[in-house]
């Protein structure tokens, strides 16, 4: 499994060197936090530097190097989210980020399902590329943008009983339910689902698009996400505004508050973000679809549980 | 502290999903469950839920639950305690800890099959919750004497083909054609399968 997981990596490097990236490394330790609510974060206390986080990801540091004019870039990251453990995950796990300059969604999309398809060779056909809604329309028959929250929420106890008594108060936690129970599952095995156009409440950092949308997609191979893409937001307002966003939801969920990225809100506020698109491939995943593993654990030289 | 009732001690904590694991004894809907299976299920920019198997350990039936991740459930005062089953009076199965020498009646329920294998002095695994009996295990191999059988067929050793044979505490096992009344069997009580005759 090391030397497979060792193979699949140079397989990562060569692609991302053939197109010309630039790969980085930024820091798994730093001063702000994931803004993103419904992350865990892993909090250090240093006597000299204070309050420190664990990355959840190195977007914000990888952003404010494209801030500086670094073009392309690539990187190869531990990433760390605490509380998510199971079959699918481990607290510490390998992502693989990367931002195309100039990029738009549809030439991401189609790197994404390069690198996919060199990684795992399994995947027979062609992507699917397919809006989030459309989903929903056809695989449970419900317009999940239109309709009402207590008739998505019926639509919720109908397709995943064993969730009927679950207090489901907002409109994204019903849709989450239902987009990991009830419609991954029925994904394709052989071929990788994109989903594209995601509802603005669920769009991050990725800009909107003009019907309203976020201009983001997820790539799915069978019931099991791999990467996660953004036409990036480009400019200071939308990352403020976005940040008080999840900052009020902690704060109604009693999450604690976390320190957020002023360094990149000052870089955005001198100038945006130069046009690119980036994405976040779980590297672990994918050498699990690559070697059929079942549990993400077989993929990792020491999963949490004897690390 | 006495073993059989950790309840009159102590107060039963509750488990958020990410403590759960299989085995653990968790109530729900005011009955005494155990984890079987647990999944995580995450979209990485999205709500956390944990899918559940649970056995109800009352019925035996298993049903599936989904918990938003971070929520809290009562644990439940579920042990199993090794006790020494002692006589019947045809209501209750009686049972004795080896080490307290504390005696507890199981009901029809709790028993369940495991009564057509309880023979005096038998070590059998007692799950009790809030230190009431709620199954019982029998064994896994007993040797128990056979009451009733057609007569033996001599020279036959072979196994092949078979007879039932009724023990003497009421179960009725597939035996082969050698075995008499009055012979003592070894028995495995999860298959009920006869696995050979026992020396007296």
């Amino acid at each position: 499994m090391l030397r497979v997981r060792a193979a699949l990596m140079a397989r990562v490097r060569a692609f991302f060197a053939g197109r010309g990236y630039l790969e980085v490394e930024t820091p798994l330790l730093a001063h702000a936090g994931a803004a993103d609510a419904q992350i865990g974060q892993f909090v250090v206390n240093d006597p000299v530097y204070g309050t420190l986080y664990l990355q959840t990801s190195p977007e914000y540091a990888m952003k404010r190097l494209l801030l500086t004019g670094a073009g392309s870039i690539f990187q190869v990251s531990k990433a760390f989210r605490q509380g998510e453990v199971g079959r699918f995950h481990n607290p510490e796990f390998t992502l693989v980020e990367w931002y195309g300059a100039g990029y738009d969604r549809a030439r991401l999309i189609e790197e994404t399902c390069q690198l996919l398809g060199e990684l795992i060779p399994d995947l027979a056909c062609a992507p699917r590329i397919v809006a989030w809604a459309e989903l929903f329309r056809e695989l449970i028959g419900i317009d999940p943008l239109a309709e009402p929250t207590e008739l998505l929420l019926q639509a919720a106890y109908d397709w995943v009983p064993s969730a009927r008594g679950l207090t489901l108060e907002d409109r994204d936690s019903i849709l989450d339910l239902l987009m990991s129970t009830a419609l991954a599952p029925r994904f394709a095995d052989d071929r990788l689902t994109v989903v594209v156009d995601y509802p603005p409440s669920q769009a991050a950092l990725a800009c909107l698009n003009e019907a309203g949308l976020a201009d983001r997609f997820e790539v799915y191979g069978g019931a099991l996400e791999l990467a996660n893409g953004f036409c990036e937001a480009v400019h200071h307002d939308e990352y403020a505004h976005r940040f008080a966003q999840e900052a009020r939801k902690r704060q109604t969920r009693g999450l604690p508050a976390i320190a957020r990225d002023e360094r990149l809100l000052r870089g955005l506020a001198h100038a945006p973000l130069p046009p690119c698109a980036g994405c976040a491939l779980g590297f672990d995943r994918a050498v699990m679809l690559a070697t059929r593993a079942s549990d993400i654990g077989t993929t990792l030289a020491f999963p949490i549980e004897r690390a | 502290m006495d073993r059989l009732h950790p309840h009159t001690e102590t107060i039963m904590a509750t488990y958020s999903t990410s403590e759960f694991k299989n085995g653990l004894k968790i109530m729900i809907d005011a009955d005494p469950c155990s984890i079987i299976e647990n999944e995580f299920v995450k979209p990485g920019k999205g709500q956390a839920f944990n899918r559940v198997k649970i056995r109800n350990l009352k019925t035996g039936r298993v049903v599936e639950r989904t918990f938003k991740s971070g929520d809290t459930v009562e644990g439940a005062d579920v042990v199993d305690v090794e006790m020494q089953y002692l006589y019947s009076d045809g209501d209750f199965w009686y049972f004795m800890s080896p080490e307290t020498y504390e005696q507890l009646g199981a009901d029809k329920t709790a028993v369940g099959d495991a009564a057509k294998w309880l023979k005096e002095q038998a070590l059998c695994l007692v799950t009790l919750w809030n230190g009431v009996p709620l199954s019982v295990e029998a064994p896994v191999h007993v040797v128990l004497k056979v009451t009733d059988t057609d007569p033996g067929v001599r020279g036959d050793t072979s196994g092949g083909g078979g007879k039932p044979a009724t023990l003497e505490t009421g179960a009725v096992v597939r035996v082969p054609l050698f075995i008499n009344i009055g012979d003592s069997l070894k028995v495995n009580t999860q298959t009920g399968e006869y696995i050979a005759r026992a020396k007296d």
